[in-house]
């Protein structure tokens, strides 16, 4: 069973008094375990489309499931929840807040569980470890590099131990060196960690990177392209 | 709590403004404390006094004397026990800068109407047998560190001239009725020095019956009022209550402009912590996708305000409270010592509540509003 499955998702939206139409009908399955690149032009529907899946935003019709949940029938007060749960966000910048350290930002989603200050340092510690800033757990964001705020970003992605991690173009900001130490950690993730990672990007160099590519253009996904590893 | 090193440090984020925006608050509660204090304060000076004490005054007006001949006049009117007199003297001390009042008294008959005025018996005789002696208020040995037997020079403005008292007495008031900060001098040395004998300021009476301080003060005034100088005879408190009026339109003032000005410092305020809420909506965005709730990001913008409002509460109402605790300020003498009440301090606890609600309410609803969608999008 897929770990999501979109079923005949339709999103529109009005501007001004003309209608736009981003999903027709769409229907995709994501399994568990994959790392799927979603590539397309601007204004294809990529970023709409991992909104749909983290629930940050609503189908017009149609249905999303993640992990057996009908995303697209929770109220918000359930989809935060949920979300704090099962989902790990990065985005392309301004991820963190600046007035917090980068320890600080990674323990936020942990704030919301139930988790003792202990059992938090000990994750916060690992997430940290995993992305290889260990020795900049003090640092606030503004001593830290572009690709080092995209590393914090990413262990706060996945210190709750979320079901997926979507990145909205990671490496959209950042230089080639920072972009392919972010990627490899992406890919370490999904290799070492089973991490389920769904990534935006533009960029066909970090689309590489993962096993699965889908390419969306108007709101149509027009082609699949199989395992790059 | 596992919240507040969020929340604190929003309130770093701009440690100026932060601390300007808890400055304003603690401002406004503070001049709000303070103009209400002096209300509280007038309309207490209002209630002091005895019931059996009756002040004759010049009906034309508290400036005008009245004739010493008075006296046995009014020694004789059915009801009265005692009566005695003062003179306001109106003097200056040194650079002036801490003004106190000064009486001419005739000391036996004062200091047995007034047994508030506590004084040792020693310095009591010394005080009615020596022509330029005076007494005085403890406070005023606190201030000027004056000592019993020293020479102590004050410039007369009513009476002009230097006028020089020896201290022989210190007082220790033990009603609020009578000032900590007096000085009290022989009227017969204002008589001698001025050569204008035969003048009281006023007379005070004391009167065996308080329920009949109305029928007597009738009586007084019916008796006297075909003289040169007719009465106004009231009791203690309306005498003291006159005072208390002649700030009247001062009390206005403090209660309308004055509110008025603490509202805009409020009203900026709260603007001041509306702007530094919406200054962060990207951040407030990135909270909810991190899964934090609505219902917990309008908590923590509330906090936010709560504690902007409450440490600027505790600067301002506790600020007014030392201050006037601490200096024992009373208008020089007209008035009982200032102090902040209790319901003063509830009412600005109130005000806290209303400033924290006007300033984190808007921000607070507005985060937890937020969609999340449109608000990456507007700033990305």
């Amino acid at each position: 069973m897929p770990l999501v499955e979109i079923r005949a998702v339709d999103k529109a939206f009005q501007r001004d008094s003309e209608r736009v139409e981003i999903f027709n009908a769409l229907n995709l399955d994501i399994e568990e375990g994959s790392f799927t690149a979603l590539m397309g032009p601007s204004g294809s529907g990529k970023s709409t489309l991992l909104n749909l899946v983290a629930g940050l935003d609503r189908p017009t019709s149609g249905s999303v499931r993640v992990a057996g949940a009908e995303v697209s029938a929770m109220s918000p007060n359930q989809l935060a929840p949920w979300r704090a749960r099962h989902i790990g966000f990065v985005f392309q910048q301004l991820n963190l807040l600046p007035v917090l350290t980068a320890w600080q930002n990674v323990e936020l989603p942990l704030l919301l569980t139930n988790l003792s200050r202990k059992e938090r340092d000990e994750r916060i510690r690992l997430a940290l470890g995993v992305v290889g800033l260990e020795d900049r757990m003090k640092h606030f964001p503004r001593q830290l590099s572009g690709g080092q705020e995209q590393r914090v970003a990413i262990a706060r992605a996945i210190v709750a131990d979320p079901t997926l991690v979507l990145l909205d173009e990671p490496t959209g900001q950042l230089d080639a060196k920072s972009s392919q130490d972010v990627l490899a950690l992406l890919r370490r993730l999904n290799d070492e960690f089973r991490k389920t990672i769904i990534m935006v990007t533009h960029d066909a160099h970090a689309a590489a990177s993962a096993r699965t590519v889908l390419h969306l253009e108007k709101g149509q996904l027009i082609e699949r392209q199989g395992a790059m590893a | 709590m596992k919240y507040l090193h969020l929340v604190l440090a929003n309130l770093g984020r701009h440690k100026r403004r932060t601390l300007l925006t808890i400055a304003s608050v603690a401002l406004a509660l503070f001049l709000f404390a303070s103009l209400r204090t002096v209300v509280t304060t007038l309309a207490a000076a209002a209630q002091f006094g005895s019931a059996r004490r009756l002040v004759s005054t010049n009906a034309t007006g508290i400036v005008f004397p009245l004739p010493l001949s008075y006296a046995n006049k009014l020694q004789a009117t059915p009801g009265v026990e005692a009566v005695s007199w003062a003179n306001w003297f109106g003097g200056r001390y040194g650079d002036n800068k801490r003004f106190f009042a000064q009486f001419a008294v005739d000391p036996a008959s004062y200091l047995e109407m007034y047994p508030e005025i506590a004084l040792p018996e020693d310095q009591k005789q010394a005080f009615i047998r020596e022509r330029s002696s005076a007494i005085i208020g403890r406070r005023l040995v606190d201030i000027f560190g004056w000592k019993l037997g020293q020479d102590v020079t004050i410039q007369g403005t009513i009476y002009p001239g230097d006028w020089t008292f020896t201290i022989r007495g210190i007082y220790t008031p033990t009603d609020a009725v009578i000032n900590d900060d007096m000085m009290l001098f022989q009227h017969e040395y204002l008589e001698e020095r001025t050569g204008r004998p035969g003048q009281a300021g006023w007379y005070v009476l004391r009167i065996a019956d308080g329920d009949q301080s109305a029928s007597i003060a009738q009586g007084i005034d019916d008796q006297i009022r075909n003289s040169n100088a007719a009465t106004k005879t009231g009791t203690e408190q309306a005498f003291n209550a006159s005072f208390a009026t002649m700030w009247g339109n001062v009390s206005l003032l403090m209660g309308t402009i004055g509110m008025a000005v603490v509202f805009a410092i409020l009203l900026v305020t709260a603007n001041a912590m509306m702007m530094s809420a919406r200054e962060r909506t990207r951040e407030v965005a990135v909270l909810k996708t991190i899964g934090f709730t609505d219902r917990t990001l309008f908590g923590l913008v509330m906090l936010e305000a709560g504690l902007i409002a409450g440490i600027g509460a505790v600067l301002g109402l506790g600020g007014a409270k030392l201050l006037y605790k601490s200096t024992n300020f009373n208008a020089g003498g007209f008035l009982p010592g200032f102090d902040v009440t209790t319901s003063t301090l509830l009412i600005g606890a109130g005000v806290t509540l209303l400033l924290m609600l006007a300033s984190g309410l808007v921000p607070a609803v507005r985060a937890a509003r937020l969609p999340v969608v449109q608000a990456l999008r507007r700033v990305e």
